[in-house]
């Protein structure tokens, strides 16, 4: 950038010399230009803010489960909230809302629904991001090897790729679930929601890093013949600085929308296992058990079965309109 | 051409051995104790012990392996003692050839229990399939062709909007509303073509299709779009155009060839994975489909079953994945060098 600018003041020196009808021309640097690009996308800068905002309310729940601003466990189970006559439907407007329950109460336990989703934005949040940072790391760096190695090493990986492509992921958490969370226990993590949380993180990012990998392949195929690359080699670079220093720099455009197009998948992953009953357990909310436990109630109490779904779905729109946008941000030629 | 097949089934067979082998490490390595689970309820050390020896857990992992790849070629008996065989026939369960395990919990071979899943996965994968691909391609179609107006944005927003919605809440959604609250269509049934005839089936396979196609649609109406739109701005199609092909022409014959590949290579392998069980789908319409079956299967532990299950589908998978590489071929010849 120093360069850059630099340069700009230098031929607006020489160049223009005294006219000031002419402008200096300022550089900039491809990624302020992709950057530039993705502000004038209302629909994408939208999203993003959204995102920012659910990313906040995640960093802060825990804040404010710790200072009692939000209170995602304790019941409200007397008859003073809850129709105890007919199923325990909260009493008052859409599911019992006031102004000390923005969002009305659980029925059933009467615990206060704002709490519980803001919560459980944490811990959706958590998992997905965890997950997507194992699988974009695994991709990654298998990518780079892949790519940069070549030959019998490029096929193994190839194979492992397709290998792991073949297993049907739902089904693999499914049927793994009891007995990797044994093992994780057994490795030494402490039995419950940890070593559960551990184990949707850790399939979800081991089966999920394979398009990864295979779009940080074929990046690599065309840095590896670039100059700078021939410049560290013959200045004899070790092999952990070509891949990390050399070649990874180049790749964070495609990681960051990858990164960004992950991150839904896996806030949906965690919703769907959930239901079947493998992701983090309650009383720990998490968007999908939220909604999961407000099943039962989706036609006596629908706006609280219609909430946990409706977040859900506003986060996996917006994180899907920010990785579209920056797809056609940082790469001008796939612009549609 | 004819070589490319055979390359391609060759690695496809490989692959599905070596993956049959890390499914049995995964599972048979892990410290659940398989033999507990297949000996069911009120189980005395004794029995357990039995049990373990007549499936054959009492073995590495290896030769477990080797004898379920024996088995699948040519059957096997539970347990596999000739002694026995001769004094007390009755208490060996045969698994005829192509055996792919025998589920003790379920006192049935595997194949068996996959045999009567299968109908009811694939009808639904049929469904579901049909919808979304006509609906994927006219939505995308018609997207294209109203490019920037508000008919294009409702299209691509709205069939994002479903895609974000988890599936299993669409489909409690359908399933309470539109079948139980306003009536619109009758409780969802799987009822078979033999059973019920043709009218009867489709009906009762309306409410999970559509959820199941809701899904899947979104990202066919984008590729169908993108293609489209990426293909009018070819000088063929404006060859086309001038020559004055008729519009209907030049979008079917022209246009949209060139989003055919990639659906075809999309739809190849959704379909795959949807014929080997819609998990979720299948769970909320209490449909007992393949999804169910395994659902079950990892309740219980039943580890024959869920391997069984596994492997099966991973095989859909790969075998998907190689006619989808063939099809490809033939749609486009540049693919088969190399």
């Amino acid at each position: 950038m120093t360069i850059s600018s630099d340069l700009a003041s230098h031929t607006a020196d020489t160049s223009l010399g005294t006219d000031p009808a002419l402008e200096p021309v300022a550089g900039r640097s491809p990624t302020q230009l992709a950057m530039a690009r993705f502000r004038k996308d209302k629909l994408s800068m939208a999203a993003f803010v959204v995102v920012a905002v659910y990313l906040l309310l995640g960093i802060l729940a825990p804040f404010g489960v710790k200072f009692g601003i939000l209170d995602p466990f304790s019941f409200h189970s007397s008859a003073k909230y809850l129709d105890i006559e007919s199923g325990s439907i909260p009493k008052g407007f859409m599911g019992g809302i006031s102004w000390s329950h923005p969002l009305g109460l659980e029925p059933g336990t009467g615990r206060d629904v704002a709490s519980r989703l803001v919560y459980g934005v944490t811990f959706s949040l958590t998992i997905a991001l965890s997950a997507t940072i194992v699988a974009v790391s695994i991709g990654t760096v298998l990518g780079i090897v892949s790519g940069f190695v070549g030959g019998y090493v490029d096929a193994a990986i190839g194979r492992l790729t397709d290998l792991t492509l073949s297993f049907p992921q739902t089904l693999m958490l499914l049927a793994l679930s009891g007995l990797a969370v044994a093992m994780i226990v057994q490795a030494g993590v402490p039995a419950g929601n940890v070593a559960q949380a551990l184990f949707v993180i850790l399939v979800l990012g081991l089966f999920g890093w394979p398009p990864i990998a295979r779009i940080v392949r074929g990046q690599v195929l065309s840095i590896r013949e670039r100059e700078f690359i021939e410049a560290a080699k013959l200045m004899g670079a070790p092999r952990r600085r070509m891949y990390f220093k050399e070649v990874l720099p180049n790749l964070w455009a495609p990681l960051l929308v990858y990164f960004t197009l992950t991150m839904p998948a896996y806030i949906s992953a965690e919703a769907a296992l959930a239901y079947l009953q493998v992701s983090v357990k309650p009383p720990t909310p998490t968007l999908g058990n939220i909604l999961t436990d407000s099943i039962s109630y989706s036609s006596a109490d629908f706006f609280f079965f219609f909430t946990p779904a409706f977040l859900i779905a506003v986060i996996v729109v917006s994180f899907n309109l920010v990785g579209d946008g920056l797809r056609d941000a940082l790469d001008p030629r796939g612009a549609r | 051409m004819f070589a490319y097949i055979v390359r391609r089934v060759v690695s496809g067979i490989i692959l599905i051995i070596v993956m049959s082998l890390v499914t049995f490490l995964l599972f048979f390595a892990s410290p659940i104790d398989p033999a507990r689970f297949a000996c069911g309820k009120n189980c005395s050390p004794a029995l357990q012990e039995q049990t373990r020896k007549a499936l054959g857990y009492d073995d590495p992992v290896f030769v477990q392996w080797g004898d379920f790849l024996k088995g699948v070629v040519q059957g096997r008996d539970y347990p596999s003692d000739p002694a026995l065989r001769k004094t007390a026939p009755a208490t060996i369960a045969h698994c005829p050839a192509p055996c792919l395990g025998y589920s003790k919990l379920s006192n049935d071979t595997v194949l068996n229990l996959v045999k009567n899943a299968f109908p009811v996965s694939l009808s639904l994968a049929i469904v579901a399939f049909i919808i979304w691909i006509s609906g994927g391609i006219a939505f995308g179609v018609i997207a294209a062709l109203k490019k920037g107006t508000i008919i294009d944005r409702g299209i691509v927003g709205i069939s994002l909007v479903f895609f974000a919605f988890p599936t299993f809440f669409v489909g409690l959604f359908l399933y309470q509303f539109i079948a139980i609250q306003w009536q619109i269509v009758p409780i969802p049934n799987y009822v078979s073509i033999a059973d019920g005839g043709f009218f009867t089936w489709l009906v009762g396979l309306l409410l999970p299709g559509l959820t199941l196609a809701l899904f899947y649609m979104a990202g066919y109406v984008r590729m169908t779009r993108a293609f489209v739109l990426e293909s009018m701005g070819e000088d063929y199609l404006r060859t086309a155009n001038a020559k004055g092909l008729a519009p209907r022409k030049v979008l079917v014959k022209h246009s949209m060839r060139a989003a055919l590949t990639p659906l075809v290579t999309m739809a190849g392998l959704d379909l795959a994975s949807l014929v080997g069980g819609a998990i979720i789908t299948e769970t909320v319409f209490n449909y007992n489909g393949l999804g169910k079956l395994a659902v079950t299967a990892a309740r219980n532990l039943d580890l024959p079953l869920t391997v069984g299950i596994v492997l099966l589908l991973a095989t859909f998978v790969i075998m998907a994945n190689i006619i989808v590489d063939v099809l490809y071929a033939f749609i486009d010849p540049r693919v088969r060098v190399g």
